[in-house]
């Protein structure tokens, strides 16, 4: 958090002096870093614009002639489709549960003068250091059998929302310790409720953070494979579960797998492409915040 | 992650005035209807939360211990108690020792290669730089991507002989390895290796150069006054400066590495001949594919002891250093 707020306060003017300009070595390793960066990306998005022929006959050239068909094929996939909206809904439901459990977890914490104060966040502190694979085999037992929720939305949503928490509740405790409290002092002196201060002062004002967190835990759904893994089959599957079962299912249409693989890709690129400065204070909170 | 003790200084503007509305909370801020409504108010508000991670976070992990003291296949009850017998088969079995080795190989590897790498780019970037933003969002490209998505693409890229790689490095007239990258046990951890640098660099890459960004200008303005080169600069003022960045991106890389799982799982399965397992995959090799789910109850103690072993040792030996300078 405290890095977006750094960043703002160094004016362009200053940052631009720093250190020198750059000579012809820096854009030569710079391009030589995109060339990299970048490859892969290409060489999946290219791949699918040719047929498997001409992948065979020479990988490394441009596609010639052009063909749409593996991406149209992709496109009009009902499976593709089942997997990405699979891979939505579960995405939103895991934010909006790990938000709102978040916010209103962090607010006391931030807030409230109270003895456990300090072991309660700790214990949210701690949750960072449980990763989901030492609780996997146990978590599958538990959402198929005990909760009936195998292979539905919410049996993957749900821990996946436990296991995002610990993060958003770590990031939301300082950046609501640090927004201005004289409105809430006001509403307070004025006879509002703490319950009514929190939904109608402190929610709007942490948007910014709510928002940060949020992309977040989208990220890390709409990118989850583990658990998705063990708890959904057959048109339940998820995209990232879609992907890598139709690579090996039809491991000799490499053009139809690139394809298929590129398009999963756009979503997640266009989310960091309009979230990115979110992204990525985000996680610079969560490193230094 | 230490975070919140060196977040929350920064997080709040100016010391002044924080004190000051300490001081007005203490007057105006008194718990509204008194102590038990205040309990119950935040009662109400941590109790989604705390559920939540209780029945997700702490009861799978306390039932992945019990599982580990008995033999179960997952069908009936538990009965089977045979004590700590699933820890010895799991710490005797060649297989276990060599994930364990291999999440230690990618763990210092990741900080051998990749730090002096990020570091190189990051103190490339923070020059003046044409298309510098640009640069940023394509360097960071990567770590968005699915680790699955980004897998598949590699998987494909590595094909034996009719994978671009493979013809690339022909066409130069270099040796290619019979099995292929993936295929030759000796490669395919290193190969595994450089994909998750291509994959992650990007992050490291990010935090530098916000750490990068906190450096006051003055001090370079001064170095280049006292007619410092570039690289004195950045060896005895930048670098120092970022030190605690890099101790926290250590620390990510660190934890990210012993549980890494995804990738492996997309481009070997943990093959070939074993040479690429990490804890998580022995785990859900055992415990999904085999059924024997008291010894990847035992694997997954294991993995989790050793990953916060590892965790509490840097924060007393290396974090400590932070925490204590900002205090």
């Amino acid at each position: 958090m405290a890095t977006v707020t750094a960043e703002k306060e160094i004016p362009v003017a200053r940052r631009s002096r720093r250190s020198g300009g750059a000579g012809p070595f820096v854009y030569l390793a710079a391009l030589a870093v995109v060339a990299v960066t970048l490859g892969p990306v290409l060489y999946g998005a290219l791949g699918g614009f040719r047929t498997n022929e001409q992948l065979a006959r020479d990988p490394a050239a441009l596609p010639d002639p052009w063909v749409l068909g593996n991406y149209t094929r992709v496109v009009s996939n009902p499976d593709f489709w089942r997997y990405a909206l699979n891979s939505t809904v579960i995405a939103v439901l895991t934010t909006v549960i790990a938000v709102l459990a978040g916010v209103m977890a962090a607010y006391p914490l931030a807030r409230y003068q109270f003895k456990l104060r300090e072991p309660l966040f700790l214990v949210f502190v701690l949750g960072l250091l449980f990763p989901a694979a030492v609780a996997i085999i146990p978590l599958f037992i538990l959402v198929t059998r005990d909760l009936d929720l195998g292979n539905t939305w919410w049996g993957v949503a749900l821990p996946q929302a436990a296991f995002a928490l610990p993060t958003t509740v770590v990031i939301l405790r300082p950046f609501l310790m640090a927004l201005p409290k004289e409105l809430e002092e006001a509403a307070l002196l004025d006879g509002s409720s703490r319950v009514g201060i929190f939904w109608r002062i402190a929610l709007p004002l942490s948007m910014p953070g709510l928002v940060t967190v949020g992309v977040l835990a989208f990220v890390a759904s709409w990118n989850a494979y583990l658990l998705p893994l063990l708890l959904l089959q057959g048109e339940m599957r998820t995209l990232p579960l879609g992907v890598a079962d139709y690579s090996t299912q039809y491991s000799a249409d490499t053009a139809g797998v690139l394809a298929f693989t590129t398009i999963a890709m756009i979503p997640a690129l266009m989310l960091f492409l309009a979230m990115q400065r979110r992204i990525v204070s985000g996680l610079q909170g969560a490193v230094k915040g | 992650m230490t975070s919140p003790v060196t977040a929350a200084p920064e997080a709040t503007e100016t010391g002044a005035a924080v004190t000051r509305r300490a001081a007005a909370r203490r007057v105006t801020g008194r718990p509204v209807g008194g102590k038990r409504r205040q309990r119950l108010e935040i009662l109400l508000f941590v109790t989604p939360a705390l559920a939540l991670m209780a029945v997700f976070v702490v009861y799978p992990v306390f039932s992945a211990a019990r599982m580990s003291l008995y033999r179960w296949k997952g069908f009936g009850p538990m009965v089977d108690f045979i004590g700590l017998d699933n820890y010895a088969r799991v710490l005797g079995d060649d297989v276990f020792r060599d994930a364990v080795a291999h999440n230690f190989i990618i763990v210092f590897a990741s900080i051998l290669v990749q730090l002096p790498l990020g570091l190189a780019l990051a103190l490339l970037l923070n020059r003046r730089l044409r298309g510098r933003g640009l640069l940023r969002t394509i360097i960071f490209v990567p770590y968005v991507l699915a680790e699955v998505i980004a897998g598949v693409v590699w998987f494909q890229l590595l094909q034996p002989r009719t994978g671009l790689l493979e013809t690339m490095i022909s066409a130069v007239g270099l040796p290619v390895p019979e099995q292929g990258f993936l295929g030759t046990p000796e490669l395919a951890l290193p190969t595994v290796f450089v994909v998750l640098t291509w994959k992650y660099l990007g992050l490291a890459v990010l935090l530098f150069l916000a750490g990068l960004q906190g450096v006051p200008d003055e001090l370079y303005e001064a170095a280049q006054l006292d007619g410092a080169s570039w690289w004195q600069i950045q060896r005895s003022i930048a670098i120092p400066l970022l030190a605690p960045t890099i101790r926290t991106w250590c620390f990510l890389s660190m934890i990210g590495s012993l549980q890494l799982f995804d990738m492996v799982w997309i481009l070997t399965g943990g093959g070939p001949a074993n040479a690429t397992t990490t804890m998580a995959t022995y785990l859900i090799s055992q415990g999904s594919q085999r059924s024997n789910y008291g010894i990847a109850g035992a694997a997954s103690v294991l993995l989790f002891v050793i990953g916060f072993v590892m965790a509490l040792a840097y924060q007393l030996l290396v974090l400590r250093r932070d925490t204590k300078a900002e205090g």
